[in-house]
């Protein structure tokens, strides 16, 4: 009798549960397990979206080997997006808990400052876009106008090729704001009794920097690296604002610009779907590069060792 | 040796007083790095055309066009793109608190078969890029004929897609003590109930977070509007935008306006409602 009852609750307990769930299984099965396995066929096919569905085509690894062997605008977009990274990520992260640290003094007013350094990365969007467009314009621009204040003559940004780049690590340092908020909870989070303790062992601020600060901030470093990762990868609607065709020189040809182009404008889905699967595989590869040697160098303060 | 430490009590107050002067200094120098671009259009958005196009470029104005800003509202329908934006922001944002606090109650506190498979599952999706289920979302809305409605914008978020939001809460409900709900089912509240009256009202701050990065992420985006909307009417601002920038190319003194418009209302919410946004965004770190 017991018995019964529990399994009765139980069962009714699982029910609930299915139930509570439903909204996220259905999206799950819907839009993402099922799309991922059409996706995946996809990329083994040749099928234009203006073709019946029954002009799909399985050609095997047809589209992998024409993207590696024979598409110079991919390994164009690959490199674009990689140079960008490498440059981004880094100078990016750095710059944040640079402006972090900044904003963690105990100073009158610093909310403000912590507003100011914020906002730009709360409208990062059409908008702003189209405002640095015209900043960095190379005759009536802001930018080459102060440049010119103090004797530099400022190149052509993003008519140049050689610039188009450099520019988009410029507007992303300006936009870095949500990586420097969560720089900055990392940074007070840090127990204040492990800085008395290095002042009564006598440190100068460096070696707090390096002994204390840097050591304890190592998972929010962590996240921010992984996010930044994901982020530069699918760098798209700055791209395509400033140079939907790819810019000069196709110099701002990144991945996702030109998987939207193979995809939306040409519509030759089974490619677009092989370049996809391509950029899960970078991604998952990079994340799990960075997991795997998190334990080298992130720092887990309840972790035994 | 009084002497001795008076001098040593000057010195460091002096020193103290040099740090904060530099800290100001460094504070205001970004200060200024960071907002030069907004005033510089704002500048930019208040010239007549002759003064746009003058170099070396001029910072103030003469005359303030103020008429700039009347003029763009009649060269596109701005307040019809940001209602196109409030409905799809507005909907969305309804449907992603609704499934995802569902969902991750059930993560959080209901036992049911193969949960713990479902939630490994639900952390992978994490690190799936949307651009591998784009194209099949893409003809899956097509098939459904939801193409140039806002269907394919805003029911994603009634289905729990952003898996983040799920995670961020199911963290949360499981800092709650038990107790509370427990007391509630004995008095005999339902599950939905005790979910509706015990755990939501706990949970605010969590909500919270999830509101503002959605309201952010909706607000500003361009890529799923750029491919399911072809309607001018039904463009929102981001659309509206990049189309009048590449019409009207050669009148930057109207591009700067419309921008500076467009950034409006997300500056006016972010500043009522600051302490969210900034804990939020916060939290949403320490969280993950």
């Amino acid at each position: 009798m017991r018995i019964k009852r529990i399994n009765r609750l139980r069962l009714k307990e699982a029910l609930s549960g299915y139930l509570f769930v439903s909204p996220w299984l259905v999206g799950f099965f819907g839009l993402t397990f099922g799309p991922m396995v059409f996706s995946l066929y996809l990329g083994f096919s040749r099928w234009n979206f203006h073709e019946p569905m029954s002009a799909m085509k399985f050609i095997g690894l047809g589209n992998y080997k024409e993207i590696f062997l024979h598409d110079p605008l991919f390994w164009k977009a690959l490199y674009n997006t990689a140079y960008y990274s490498f440059f981004a990520i880094p100078t990016g992260i750095i710059f944040a808990l640079f402006l972090a640290m900044l904003l963690n003094q105990k100073l009158r007013g610093i909310s403000v400052f912590r507003t100011i350094f914020y906002v730009p990365a709360l409208v990062t969007g059409v908008a702003t876009v189209v405002l640095w467009q015209w900043i960095l314009n190379p005759d009536f621009g802001v930018l080459n106008g102060l440049l010119k204040m103090i004797g530099i003559h400022g190149p052509a940004w993003l008519f140049d090729p050689v610039w188009t780049k450099p520019a988009l690590i410029i507007m992303h340092l300006w936009g870095v704001g949500t990586t420097m908020l969560i720089f900055l909870a990392g940074l007070q989070n840090i127990p204040t009794h492990l800085y008395e303790v290095a002042d009564l062992d006598g440190a100068n601020g460096r070696q707090k920097f390096f002994h204390v600060t840097l050591p304890m901030l190592t998972p929010t470093i962590f996240f921010n690296l992984v996010m930044a990762i994901i982020g530069a990868f699918q760098v798209f609607t700055v791209v395509y604002i400033l140079a939907g065709d790819g810019g000069p020189d196709n110099s701002l040809l990144f991945y996702v610009l030109y998987l939207y182009q193979k995809a939306f404008v040409e519509f030759n889905m089974g490619y677009a779907s092989a370049l996809a699967w391509i950029l899960f595989a970078i991604l998952f590869g990079l994340t799990l590069l960075v997991f795997r040697s998190s334990s080298l160098w992130v720092y887990y303060e309840g972790e035994k060792r | 040796m009084n002497t001795t430490f008076g001098t040593y009590l000057r010195r460091r107050s002096i020193q103290r007083k040099i740090g904060i002067f530099l800290g100001y200094g460094v504070l205001t120098f970004f200060s200024a790095v960071f907002l030069i671009p907004f005033l510089w259009s704002l500048s930019a958005s208040l010239k007549n055309l002759l003064q746009v196009y003058a170099i070396p470029p001029v910072w103030i104005p003469k005359p303030f066009h103020w008429d700039n800003y009347v003029k763009i509202f009649k060269l596109l329908p701005l307040l019809r793109f940001f209602w196109n934006t409030i409905v799809i922001t507005t909907l969305s944002l309804i449907g992603q608190v609704f499934s995802a606090s569902l969902v991750a109650y059930a993560f959080a506190r209901l036992r049911w078969p193969l949960r713990d498979f479902f939630f490994f599952i639900l952390l992978s999706t994490m690190m799936l890029p949307t651009q591998v289920t784009l194209i099949p979302q893409f003809m899956l809305y097509q098939y459904l004929g939801w193409m140039d409605t806002y269907l394919p914008l805003i029911v994603p978020h009634f289905l729990g897609i952003s898996a983040f939001s799920i995670f961020l809460l199911r963290q949360f409900f499981k800092s709650i003590p038990l107790e509370l709900e427990e007391a509630a089912r004995i008095d005999g509240s339902s599950l939905f109930r005790t979910f509706w009256t015990i755990i939501l009202p706990l949970s605010k701050p969590a909500l919270a977070t999830i509101v503002i990065l959605t309201f952010i992420g909706k607000w500003n985006e361009f890529m799923p509007p750029l491919i399911y909307l072809q309607t001018f009417e039904k463009f929102p601002v981001s659309l509206g935008i990049n189309m009048f920038k590449d019409v009207y190319m050669a009148l930057p003194h109207y591009i700067m306006a419309t921008s500076m418009v467009a950034l409006v209302p997300i500056l006016v919410l972010f500043f009522v409602a600051q302490k969210y946004f900034v804990k939020g965004i916060m939290l949403s770190g320490l969280k993950g």
